[in-house]
């Protein structure tokens, strides 16, 4: 196992280098630059400050530079914020982005599994019905409506809530409930739909029939003989959904005042702030690979059909 | 089946009432007794229906800026039932034009995925051998890309050049949404064709003497048209999703156009005092894309009924 995970950490290096290329041609190709300001600037200024970030240099050697940085671990100087590396920007935003991301994934993972499962024990009766319209819902209802509704209802109707924003730059729970609920939403009602299709499949077999005749509880019947036989396409399913949270962060950052990597790549797209861009796009390509290459091994652990190879 | 008994069928007249049912007759019974799916196909059709004649009768025009009425609560009065937005524009127009854009960006983009994504799965499936593992590596090899930075790395750049030609900006929008939308499709196809190759009805149809365009047209367009269409009518809630989320982070279509996302990334900055600007748009889209997803699960059940 540690050989394939290896073998496949190899080929994720040419995956990461064709987005590294791909971002970067996209940006240089486009009109405009960092420096753009209301005022055209003088000639000279211009060319100085180009020259100061290598920008002047024709862009294939920019390229074979910045990869040579990217190498050695160094993402280059912020091109906005003067006194900031893409390092320093990056390890700010972090946290936060983390915390939401991290929280939203257990808890889809959590209450979508239990909702799967309750749904498909009591397949095509009311309970099932419900849960699997609240899941209709939920997939059919984005982050971005969802967000400012829930704003609307628990942080100014009812006051409950802050509404956004970091507690003088802390993350406090309080702080964090709606946008992780918001973020995970979607991606529990997913959950729950996969894990009651692949239950309903599970519950029918034999085996299952088995446990039962042998007068084990339904509870241990269920979580220990049934969910580890449903579970696989959960697991595989992890890496999408990373990616999809990962897409989601970008909305809720935005909506709920967060200063997380995902605002830093939008306001950094919009601003044409080059190496900011490509550090979140490095970080965010990684870890979706790296959830992939886990949700794989995971997969192998829990079922030995599936042989790695 | 066999064509040539097909033929005599028709050839006698009395034949008429006992002609099997295709398909596709079982897939529209079943379809039609889903009370979810039509009820959804009557409310979205409704939807298109008042928002075309909306845009062409509604007193109010949605660019048109009226000062004397910046934030006008929903009221009778002087029609403005949806009420008005921060800068005076009456918001029923607003909602309906961007109902239809963000339905028609949805329709087109999901057509350029079918486009690209048919042609490239069927390809790949015919061909087989080396050409299939090079097109199929290269479709797992994108898959694993974020293209969501790659979508929004795409329009942020060329925003000064789509600035005031929000066509040129639709068109993109359209292009990049597609351009990655195909994947899934593509895999879709591929496996299909694949599989309905070695199918025995195939080898049967070829026993029986049909050609390969009857084949095709016979066998492998209507087994593959199933999985295509419910795929496809899944797609466009999710393109419709994703223009929304361009939109919103501020990327999409650009004023004095709008559309759904648009209008609730606007509607959540007033929402403290002009909550409606925000609940009208929200529900517009809430309702359309609920009714794509049961229409979407609803013609699964009808085409392929084991999944149910």
């Amino acid at each position: 196992m540690l050989g394939y995970a290896a073998r496949r950490l190899l080929v994720a290096i040419p995956t990461v280098l064709v987005i590294i290329t791909v971002a970067f041609f996209m940006m240089r190709a486009a009109p405009g630059s960092p420096f753009d300001t209301e005022r055209p600037m003088p000639e000279e200024i211009r060319q100085r400050i180009l020259a100061a970030y290598d920008l002047d240099k024709p862009v294939l050697q920019q390229y074979v530079s910045y990869l040579g940085g990217v190498l050695h671990g160094d993402l280059g100087p912020s091109l906005k914020y003067r006194d900031k590396t893409v390092a320093d920007i990056l390890i700010e935003g972090a946290p936060v982005s983390a915390v939401v991301g991290l929280s939203a994934l257990v808890l889809a993972t959590l209450m979508g599994t239990a909702l799967g499962v309750a749904a498909a024990l009591r397949q095509n009766k009311a309970g099932d019905f419900g849960v699997m319209a609240v899941a209709l819902i939920g997939i059919s209802v984005p982050p971005f409506v969802v967000g400012p509704l829930l704003q609307l209802f628990f942080g100014l109707h009812l006051g409950w809530l802050p509404t956004g924003g970091l507690d003088r730059g802390e993350i406090t729970l309080e702080r964090m409930i709606l946008p992780v609920i918001t973020l995970s939403l979607p991606q529990i009602a997913i959950t729950s739909r996969l894990m009651r299709a692949s239950m309903i499949e599970v519950i029918r077999s034999n085996y299952i029939r088995t446990a039962r005749a042998k007068g084990l509880s339904e509870f241990r019947v269920v979580a220990r003989h049934g969910l580890r036989a449903a579970l696989p396409p959960l697991v595989s399913y992890l890496g999408p959904a990373s990616a999809a949270l990962v897409t989601g962060s970008l909305v809720i950052e935005q909506v709920f005042q967060l200063p997380g990597i995902g605002r830093q790549f939008v306001i950094g797209a919009l601003q044409r702030d080059y190496t900011v861009v490509m550090g979140v796009v490095i970080i965010y390509a990684s870890l979706i690979i790296f959830m992939n290459l886990i949700a794989d091994l995971l997969l192998a652990t829990l079922d030995p059909k599936v042989r790695l190879e | 089946m066999i064509p040539a008994i097909n033929d005599a069928r028709e050839a006698t007249t009395a034949a008429a009432a006992a002609r099997g049912r295709s398909l596709w007759d079982d897939a529209r019974r079943r379809l039609l007794r889903n009370r979810a799916a039509v009820v959804s196909m009557a409310v979205l059709a409704a939807f298109i229906v008042i928002a075309v004649v909306g845009l062409l009768l509604w007193p109010h025009d949605y660019k048109a800026i009226d000062r004397s009425a910046v934030g006008v609560p929903p009221t009778m009065e002087n029609l403005h039932i949806f009420g008005t937005d921060a800068q005076g524009r009456d918001l029923l127009a607003r909602t309906l034009i961007g109902f239809l854009v963000s339905l028609s960006v949805g329709v087109v983009a999901t057509m350029v995925s079918l486009a690209i994504g048919v042609a490239w799965g069927a390809t790949a499936g015919f061909a087989g051998g080396r050409v299939d593992q090079f097109m199929m590596r290269t479709v797992d090899v994108i898959y694993s890309l974020p293209y969501v930075f790659l979508v929004i790395l795409l329009l942020a750049v060329t925003q000064d050049v789509t600035t005031g030609k929000p066509f040129l900006k639709l068109l993109l929008i359209f292009a990049a949404i597609g351009g990655v939308e195909w994947l899934t499709m593509s895999r879709i196809v591929r496996g299909q064709t694949l599989t309905l190759r070695r199918q025995e009805f195939v080898e049967a149809a070829v026993a029986g003497g049909a050609t390969n365009a009857q084949i095709v047209r016979r066998h492998i367009v209507p087994n593959v048209l199933g999985p295509v269409v419910v795929y496809m009518t899944l797609t466009i809630p999710v393109v419709i999703l994703a223009e929304s989320f361009l939109s919103f982070i501020g990327l999409g279509v650009q004023e004095p156009l709008t559309s759904l996302g648009s209008l609730i990334k606007a509607g959540s900055e007033d929402m403290e005092t002009k909550p409606w600007t925000l609940l009208f748009p929200a529900g517009v889209m809430m309702a359309t894309l609920l009714c794509f997803n049961f229409i979407g699960d609803g013609l699964r059940d009808a085409i392929d009924p084991k999944d149910r």
